[in-house]
């Protein structure tokens, strides 16, 4: 079928409308890592010494370790968000619309994530950009080279967002998802530690952060900064990503519970 | 040629049952209203209509397209007035209809030209530059009704459309869509106002998932008002 494209750029372009039109929440999404990045980071340098690990070759300072879990930050909070928009598109009824358009409904959300995804890795850039201003550098192919990275991360992560929004029934249940999700992602992954680091307190932490899918997104991320590749990283994020779409698309199939309501 | 042709279908949230076993049909061109109660199980049938979900047990056509078997066609053939306003009130009146063009393949001079057509019908083509959160209830009701318009549908469903509006706008409304009947668009109108029904419109009254009545308006209605017979039917349990 031609419509695909144009139903496409529609809905990339209204993503990206409503995110100009909310520039708070652009706001928000740099100030929240910039706040980890000057604040929380310079606290805890001298506290969180690190030893050469792949990809780095040399002793990094802890700034510069965390760069890639905050780009992860981004996407993640962006996935939750686009979650969070879905939900209040469902409750506003525009969801229907989309919803009823003759064009199939796996390539509708796919429309979705992508437009999400797109306007998540705008925002990293734009934090790295800021980054880099305060002397927090990475080799310059190397933000080329982390493109590919951030969009299979950001699908990932905005497949996941998909998928909460497929089965959260009310906006105001949304906060359980930050309590539930977000923070045991972030605080359970390599962001803000490498795995090592976790092993040393407990092994299990250590095998719950090794197999959460948002580890593996920071560790592409990481590695592609530094122009190395990380197959199984990669692996495991194309692998989170497929599961969570797939498990998105049957919410929100007509045979699935994503868009029924009761009465 | 038939419209819509919906056949024993039946639909329950958990214990409660919204749709038990109905069917009706609607030749192609006609006006239609479906008159309920709140809670009769109108905004259901509309969802199945429009396949947001599926039923277990019954059948659905539309334009001769089966919903099941060819959706895609079925949906293509449906134009859609939700209850809930579903403008993007931060986008004028002409990118919330491009948006929506766009999901139906509309693209390039034959999408603005669909949109130019659709606006000058429902007198609108005045206000395309402003952002829907400036309309007024009536203006928004009509640029849905527009949007509803663009792929040039053979069914169009509204689903309570009056609801909120003042009583010039209603009017206004429902004389527009009863001339979109006039010329060929099948229309299933529901309400749960008989005010808004006309003698020569075909009724199919929905009441406690069931279909309690279902012919001309002026023969539903027999020697007394539509309101009147209405209240009589739905007043005692079906």
């Amino acid at each position: 079928m031609n419509g695909y494209l144009p139903a496409l750029i529609a809905i990339v372009t209204r993503e990206a409308l409503r995110f100009i039109h909310q520039r708070e929440r652009f706001v928000a999404a740099l100030v929240r890592p910039l706040v980890w990045l000057l604040v929380f980071a310079a606290g805890f340098r001298a506290a969180l010494g690190l030893s050469i690990i792949p990809p780095y070759q040399t002793y990094i300072t802890y700034e510069t370790y965390i760069v890639p879990g905050l780009c992860g930050m981004i996407l993640l909070f962006n996935g939750m968000q686009s979650s969070l928009s879905l939900i209040y598109d469902r409750e506003m009824g525009s969801m229907k619309l989309l919803l009823t358009s003759p064009l199939p409904r796996w390539w509708l959300l796919m429309c979705k994530l992508l437009g999400a995804t797109a306007i998540s890795i705008l925002q990293v850039y734009a934090f790295l950009a800021i980054a880099a201003i305060f002397g927090i550098n990475m080799p310059a192919l190397g933000y080329i080279a982390a493109l590919p990275a951030l969009v299979v991360a950001g699908l990932m992560l905005g497949a996941l967002g998909l998928l909460l929004s497929s089965f959260i029934k009310q906006l105001e249940n949304f906060a359980g998802v930050m309590n539930f999700v977000i923070f045991p992602m972030f605080f359970l992954s390599s962001a803000l530690y490498p795995l090592w680091k976790m092993a040393e307190s407990s092994e299990l932490l250590h095998d719950i952060c090794a197999l959460n899918p948002f580890t593996h997104a920071v560790e592409l991320i990481r590695f592609a900064l530094y122009l190395q590749f990380n197959g199984p990283a990669l692996g495991w994020t194309v692998l989170a990503a497929c599961v969570f779409t797939t498990a998105a698309l049957w919410g929100y199939s007509p045979e699935g519970t994503g868009i029924r309501r009761k009465g | 040629m038939t419209g819509i042709r919906v056949a024993d279908l039946s639909y329950s949230y958990g214990a409660k049952t919204a749709l038990d076993g109905v069917s009706f049909d609607v030749r192609a061109g006609a006006f239609c209203a479906l008159l309920g109660p709140n809670g009769a199980g109108k905004s259901t049938l509309f969802d199945l209509l429009t396949r947001l979900f599926v039923a277990p047990r019954g059948r659905i056509e539309i334009a001769g397209h089966d919903l099941a078997k060819a959706p895609s066609a079925a949906l293509a053939k449906l134009g859609i007035v939700f209850q809930q306003p579903t403008l993007d009130l931060d986008l004028t009146v002409r990118q919330n209809l491009s948006y929506f063009a766009a999901l139906h393949g509309l693209s390039g001079r034959n999408r603005a030209q669909r949109i130019d057509q659709v606006l000058e019908r429902l007198d609108i083509a005045d206000r395309m530059h402003e952002k829907a959160r400036t309309l007024n209830g009536g203006h928004r009701r009509r640029t849905e009704i527009a949007r509803a318009l663009l792929h040039d549908p053979a069914v169009l469903l509204l689903d309570e459309p009056t609801v909120g509006l003042d009583a010039a706008s209603r009017a206004a409304i429902t004389d527009h869509v009863h001339g979109l009947a006039d010329d060929g668009t099948t229309i299933l109108w529901a309400t749960h106002l008989a005010d808004e029904v006309r003698p020569d419109d075909r009724l199919v009254i929905l009441h406690q998932a069931k279909v309690l009545a279902d012919g001309l308006a002026r023969n539903v209605s027999g020697d007394t008002s539509l309101q009147e017979a209405f209240l009589a039917m739905t007043s005692e349990p079906a």
